[in-house]
């Protein structure tokens, strides 16, 4: 619909280009772009005004004027100051000296506060906690059977003695946890209470009451990031309500820009500790600040797409496929279980689509076929195990057959083999010659499948990348297509 | 306000919930509750054909025998709140709009075209601007096509319910299939969110309080398609009026789970037509439900908008974006937890609601 902001910065420059200076009016029209920006990204308008005006002082100032090129310096500041408002380093859950640590957990309806119940008391599980999930959102129906349920998932008990659906008093429930967890010695107390309205009086007491009963070490407000320009309030409602420590986005696995996230932090002054990624019960992260700030300019940043994408690969599906490479053992059957991973990650068009700055490339995403993956796969599919561990037996009668098999033609398997060859070759000399420190040319990215691999046997729902930033999980995995490209190599002679 | 076609039920002896009586009013009635029927006469154009139960009525040579009925009044009350908190300032309108979600494009728009017609009718006390500002907005927000498609005769209307995680789509079926059972209607749910913990659950008590049937997978994470497709079969076996099927909450993003909507419908195409494809949004969200829409709108043909949550802080201004922008009408909207609170959209309804002389919390 619009373009990005640096896009649009970019646009608004056009018209300055040889002037040393920037004018005071240049400037405003700069912040114009800047406030329609965050906007469009859903911060809300009085947090953009107070923005923007922090914004102006500085780009007024020496700073700017100075700078050899004043368009990316208005950028940077912008940057600097998302960066600063939505906290400079993530905090770390507080914990209590005599346990049990108490987090409640609050928000309004839908917001995704029972599943991060479940995500938090497995993190917690995972770090030697001893969580214990308390039930006292006894509004929603059925709330308390889906704590259950995910309870029983990730292996955490939930203190639950009342149904719910209505019905039990959930300040009670709550007080009656905290003596159960003292008496059972639970490390940490997760309190999942209803959702509810900001303006909802009567709830908001309700809250207030959990609160006092549980005297809670941290009151984790729980966001959905595609909040509108009410984020500003309901942070407020509950600000002023309950008393916020801590702020959690949700829903980061979508393609909002997320602009809740600078509206809270400035209303709430609280800072925000994690963002929650997806369905799995694994897709909790702690919050990056600057991954957010890009997230909601709109402005990818490919170099750190890269680093992520090698911190998330598996070190040791990587050192086992440079090993096989070096030995020259990579196979048909290895290349076709990571066209499987890539496949897992959903569609490479709409991957690439999100990348920022991919407009002009459109055209060739269009004609990028979806279909050459299943159809290489089909290939290889219709090869015999000893074909696929050693295509040198594929003689003319075998590829005749595998042509009928997979319903292509001997072209197309010829095509295949041929390519494979080549890029086999390629890898062993890449990898007995040292791999060149090019983000992206990770050996495991070249050799494609790798950066979800370790995963897959545990969530299988989960596709590619766990960033909470699309644009950064589109680049994550298209991270494979560049390295490859560098080293002329697999991923793209394979089609992909 | 709409009339819908049911399935006529001749066996079936009236009973006297007086929400019934309201549906089946019939001509002895009129002097009983005189009010009523006035209000009704308004605001519908007035149809002779209004029958009593016994009396089949031919519309369109449909295959089962049906009758028109209107659904129980409910109104979106006091769910809308203000725009504003003091008197109307032109200048400031631009702002307070963006505030309500209206986007930046919208809201300028709107205000440019209040201050156009503030000027040509002279208009400038705050009343007169109101009502200008009312005028017209529900002149843009008004659609022909506003209406539940539950009146071409093709029983069961079976209905598909999709949305985000966390917009309402579970609340939103509750309270759609409680509306409808108080007009007397055979309603069926299907339970297709196979995936989230305990979302079936969820509806079963939903389907208990309206008064449904329920199916649900038989094993946890069993094709959501075929629940979609037992819910037709049942739906069609016991004659009901409606079928509504529940589907997993979904970000617009993720292509494989998008796709297996398209899956959901054909495997209800196989055994019935496909009434209404409601998009469910919570008000609360901003610019991003227009990607939501979108998206959902090119894999599930989506027919219509549920607005949930508006009886919150937050206006729902994005839904005239939805109208204007993807030409997708919003059909109804919730305003509160309660099994009663959910309306038909109304436009002039809600445009009052926005310029009204209440104070904001």
């Amino acid at each position: 619909m619009f373009g990005n902001l640096s896009d649009r910065l970019s646009d608004t420059f056009k018209n300055l280009r040889g002037k040393g200076r920037l004018s005071a009016a240049d400037i405003d029209g700069t912040l114009r772009d800047i406030r329609r920006a965050l906007l469009e990204a859903d911060v809300s308008l009085e947090v953009v005004k107070e923005f923007t005006g922090k914004i102006r002082e500085r780009a007024l100032g020496d700073e700017v004027s100075k700078a050899l090129n004043p368009a990316q310096q208005v950028v940077q500041i912008v940057n600097d100051e998302l960066k600063a408002i939505l906290g400079g380093e993530a905090r770390k859950l507080s914990f209590s000296k005599n346990p049990p640590t108490v987090i409640m957990l609050a928000g309004l309806q839908g917001s995704g506060k029972t599943t991060l119940a479940g995500k938090l008391a497995k993190w917690l599980k995972e770090q030697n906690h001893t969580p214990l999930l308390v039930a006292a959102d006894l509004q929603r129906p059925n709330a308390v059977t889906q704590l259950q349920v995910l309870g029983e998932k990730v292996g955490v008990p939930v203190f639950a003695p009342e149904a719910g659906n209505g019905v039990g008093n959930p300040v009670k429930v709550s007080k009656d946890a905290i003596a159960f967890a003292k008496k059972s010695q639970y490390s940490v107390v997760i309190v999942d209470t209803a959702g509810r309205l900001g303006v909802d009086e009567e709830m908001m007491q309700q809250a207030r009451d959990i609160r006092n009963a549980v005297e809670p070490d941290e009151i984790l407000f729980v966001v959905d990031s595609m909040l509108g320009q009410d984020a500003v309030n309901v942070a407020k409602a509950f600000h002023e309500g309950v008393g916020v420590s801590g702020v959690v986005l949700t829903k980061l696995d979508g393609d909002s820009r997320g602009g809740a996230a600078l509206s809270v932090a400035t209303i709430t002054g609280a800072p925000i500790l994690f963002s929650s990624t997806g369905e799995g019960l694994d897709a909790f992260e702690p919050f990056y600040p600057d991954r957010m700030a890009s997230r909601i300019l709109d402005m990818g940043d490919i170099v750190s797409l890269i680093e992520k994408a090698q911190q998330s690969f598996d070190e040791e599906e990587s050192k086992r496929l440079a090993e096989k490479m070096a030995k020259d053992q990579f196979t048909l059957q290895d290349f076709l279980e990571q066209m499987q991973q890539i496949k897992k990650m959903g569609s490479m068009k709409g991957l690439l689509g999100m990348l920022p700055g991919v407009g002009q490339m459109k055209k060739q995403l269009e004609e990028f076929d979806e279909k050459e993956i299943t159809r290489t796969e089909a290939i290889i599919y219709s090869m015999t195990p000893l074909e696929r561990t050693q295509p040198k037996v594929l003689n003319g009668a075998r590829r005749m057959r595998i042509a009928r098999g997979s319903g292509t033609s001997v072209t197309e398997v010829n095509q295949l083999i041929a390519r494979f060859e080549q890029a086999a070759k390629m890898m062993k000399t890449v990898a007995k010659g040292g791999m060149p420190n090019i983000p992206g040319t990770n050996p495991a990215l070249m050799g494609g499948g790798g950066f979800s691999g370790g995963k897959k046997k545990i969530d299988q729902k989960k596709k590619g990348s766990k960033s909470g930033n699309p644009a950064k999980r589109a680049a994550e995995n298209a991270g494979l297509d560049f390295g490859s490209e560098k080293s002329s190599g697999s991923g793209s002679a394979f089609g992909l | 306000m709409f009339k819908f076609l049911k399935r006529l039920r001749r066996d079936k002896p009236i009973e006297t919930p007086e929400v019934i009586q309201e549906v089946l009013v019939a001509e002895p009635v009129v002097e009983v509750i005189p009010e009523l029927v006035v209000e009704e006469v308004k605001v519908e154009t007035p149809k002779p054909q209004l029958q009593k139960v016994e009396k089949p009525k031919p519309v369109e040579k449909p295959a089962v025998a049906v009758q028109e009925v209107e659904l129980p009044k409910r109104s979106l009350g006091d769910g809308v709140r203000s725009l504003f908190s003091s008197a109307i300032e032109l200048d400031d309108l631009e702002d307070i709009l963006i505030r309500a979600d209206f986007g930046v494009d919208a809201a300028l728009e709107i205000s440019d075209e209040l201050k156009r017609e503030a000027n040509k009718a002279g208009a400038s006390s705050d009343a007169e601007l109101r009502l200008l500002l009312k005028d017209l907005l529900t002149k843009k927000l008004t659609r022909s096509d506003a209406a539940l498609n539950l009146s071409d005769g093709k029983l069961p209307y079976v209905i598909l319910v999709v949305g985000v995680n966390g917009a309402g789509k579970t609340t939103t079926i509750g309270k759609l299939s409680r509306w409808l059972r108080d007009g007397d209607w055979n309603v069926v749910l299907g339970a297709a969110d196979t995936f989230r913990a305990a979302a079936v659950e969820q509806l079963a008590t939903w389907a208990m309080r309206a008064d449904a049937k329920l199916v649900g997978p038989e094993k946890e994470g069993q094709d959501p398609a075929s629940v979609a497709y037992q819910t037709v079969e049942l739906a069609l076996s016991t004659d009901a009026d409606i079928a509504i099927i529940d589907t997993a909450g979904r970000l617009q993003n993720k292509k494989d789970l998008m796709d297996e909507l398209g899956k959901i419908r054909r495997a209800v195409e196989k055994q019935a037509s496909i009434a209404e494809v409601l998009l469910v949004i919570d008000s609360t969200m901003g610019q991003n439900a227009l990607a939501q829409a979108k998206a959902f709108a090119e894999v599930a043909d989506v027919t219509g908008i549920v607005m949930t949550k508006l009886d919150g802080t937050a206006k729902g201004g994005i839904l005239y974006s939805l109208q204007e922008q993807l030409d997708l009408p919003v059909k109804l909207v919730g305003v509160g937890e309660g099994i009663n609170d959910f309306a038909f959209f109304s436009p002039e309804e809600f445009a009052k609601g926005l310029v009204a002389y209440k104070q904001e919390r």
